[in-house]
């Protein structure tokens, strides 16, 4: 069994006229945390739903588990999403079932396991997130983190081999996000199992990964683990960590010199 | 050299919007496919029918009944006034019934349906595109065309012909309390004349298929526009919207055209 589960090669995506993969290639290793970061807009979130299956590339190949995923069919396409778990932005939870519902939604509808079992399973899913107390109650009467946290005992309902966490700690507090940086931590330790953790959240993503790919301008930037990208001498990395205002990503929106437009103006 | 320019863009905008329009019913119409194929797997579980009839049939019971009996009555009353100059008051019955079994029973519950229900639909799936739970379906390998549209698409067939019934069965309930209670018509009259002239193929069969068939286009548009939308407020807003006027007129149209293929000389 390859070391490698998801393989990235030459991807190349668009949306209209705009380019958001040019010829972008990665790997992501069977265990461990992968990062991929990069600035709002890059398309991390797309990479994602690439490598599920629910957006199809240009150009290129993804490959999941020795799998090329845009030459399944639909059969096997849903039959290696049962392998993958994801946690959406916002949760994604089914607003019309409760709690233990919708954890027990995936299991409902791929096993035939006896509703005692089911129960048994939710619960231990729930305990693990630390919401086991809050199996009756109902989407909207959860908090952002703890949608969040339900999301991720729903996406390890079916023992994945990957989980993708897509933006998990946007918009979070402090408490709730650092519950979850040590949930992913935990999980994936427990479970010895691959996360992909797409965010822009620097020092909680770098804190919890092995590996780290930046991407920006439909490329991978730079790769390595955190202690590397740390003291990395390429500039973009160094401005992506430190969040410098300027430099190879420039302040400025690309525009005329000011003094041109303001005599335009004036004119 | 204006004038021209502007005519140019005026052209390329009306091109443009007939492309997109075009755009739209192919799309709309392979959604249809799908939708259709995705209805076989209600077999395995019909109970997500009967939950969903619930919420576009029943709910949508209250409107029609009350909206039924007003029609009725308002009919009656027309007619009464109408045919009472040249002593035909009796063929009130026939009249009302006639009416509301061929035209207004399919097209006005069609309408109701198109605004409560069409649009509840629209809302729902796409409020449920924009905050990602069809998505995360299709991430757990769950297909939403099988376990979220086609069970509304089913509902609203299923519902459209019952809730027509139940119209016109209120509107000539309607009818006879204004006719016979209110305006002292003979009640053997008013029941004998539609007994006699209402025919069970031409009136209500074709009434029936009227229904379905707009229960079919009603409800295809109210889940497309919702599967369709652009996920934001203001698509959501859009989307709604689209449902009820295209839904309106499509019922219309093809009530004119169902008219004229099933009412020949």
């Amino acid at each position: 069994m390859s070391d490698t589960l998801v393989k990235i090669r030459n991807l190349h995506f668009s949306r209209g006229n705009r380019k958001i993969f040019d010829g972008l290639s990665m790997d992501i290793p069977r265990q461990g945390v992968t990062a991929i970061m990069g600035p709002s807009g890059t398309g991390k979130t797309t990479l994602l739903k690439l490598i599920g299956g629910q957006l199809v590339p240009d150009h290129g190949t993804i490959e999941v588990d020795g799998l090329n995923v845009h030459q399944l069919s639909t059969k096997k396409l849903f039959e290696l999403r049962q392998r993958m778990g994801m946690l959406f932005q916002s949760g994604a939870l089914l607003t019309d079932l409760s709690v233990f519902e919708n954890v027990a939604y995936p299991l409902r509808e791929h096993t035939r396991l006896n509703e005692a079992l089911i129960r048994h399973l939710v619960l231990l899913k729930l305990n693990a997130v630390g919401l086991r107390g809050a199996a009756d109650m109902m989407p909207s009467e959860l908090s952002g983190g703890m949608s969040r946290r339900v999301a991720l005992a729903r996406a390890i309902a079916l023992d994945p081999m990957m989980i993708m966490y897509d933006e998990p700690f946007t918009g979070q507090d402090p408490i709730s996000k650092g519950v979850l940086v040590s949930l992913i931590s935990e999980l994936n330790n427990a479970l010895n199992i691959c996360s992909v953790v797409v965010s822009h959240d620097v020092p909680d993503t770098l804190s919890i990964s092995d590996y780290v790919h930046f991407i920006s301008a439909g490329k991978v930037v730079e790769s390595g683990s955190p202690e590397t990208l740390r003291n990395s001498t390429v500039e973009w990395t160094h401005q992506f960590i430190h969040g410098d205002a300027d430099g190879p990503v420039p302040f400025h929106y690309p525009a005329d010199p000011i003094m041109d437009d303001l005599y335009q103006r004036r004119k | 050299m204006k004038l021209f320019n502007r005519l140019i863009d005026r052209l390329q905008y009306m091109g443009a919007a007939t492309i997109h329009s075009f755009r739209r019913l192919g799309r709309g119409s392979v959604f249809l496919l799908e939708v259709i194929s995705s209805c076989v797997s209600l077999f395995v579980r019909p109970m997500l029918v009967v939950k969903q009839l619930y919420s576009v049939g029943v709910q949508t019971l209250i409107i029609i009944v009350v909206a039924g009996l007003f029609v009725g009555m308002v009919m009656a009353l027309q007619s009464y006034y109408a045919l009472v100059d040249f002593g035909a008051e009796d063929s009130v019955g026939v009249m009302v019934a006639l009416s509301l079994l061929r035209e207004l029973g399919p097209v006005v519950t069609a309408l109701l349906f198109a605004g409560r229900a069409g649009s509840a639909l629209t809302a729902e799936i796409g409020l449920m595109k924009a905050t990602e739970q069809l998505s995360g379906m299709e991430m757990m390998a769950v297909n939403p065309m099988q376990r979220i549209v086609a069970p509304r698409f089913m509902a609203g067939v299923i519902s459209m012909p019952l809730l027509a019934t139940i119209f016109s069965a209120v509107g000539v309930i309607g009818a006879y309390l204004v006719a016979v209670q209110l305006l002292g018509l003979d009640s053997g009259a008013f029941w004998s004349q539609p007994q006699n002239k209402v025919d069970l193929h031409l009136d209500l069969y074709n009434g029936i298929i009227k229904s379905v068939v707009f229960g079919v286009v009603a409800t295809w548009i109210a889940v497309f526009e919702g599967y369709d939308c652009v996920p934001t407020s203001e698509g959501l807003g859009q989307a709604t919207t689209r449902t009820v006027v295209h839904s309106s007129l499509a019922i219309l149209f093809l009530d004119f055209v169902l008219t004229a293929l099933m009412f020949t000389k």
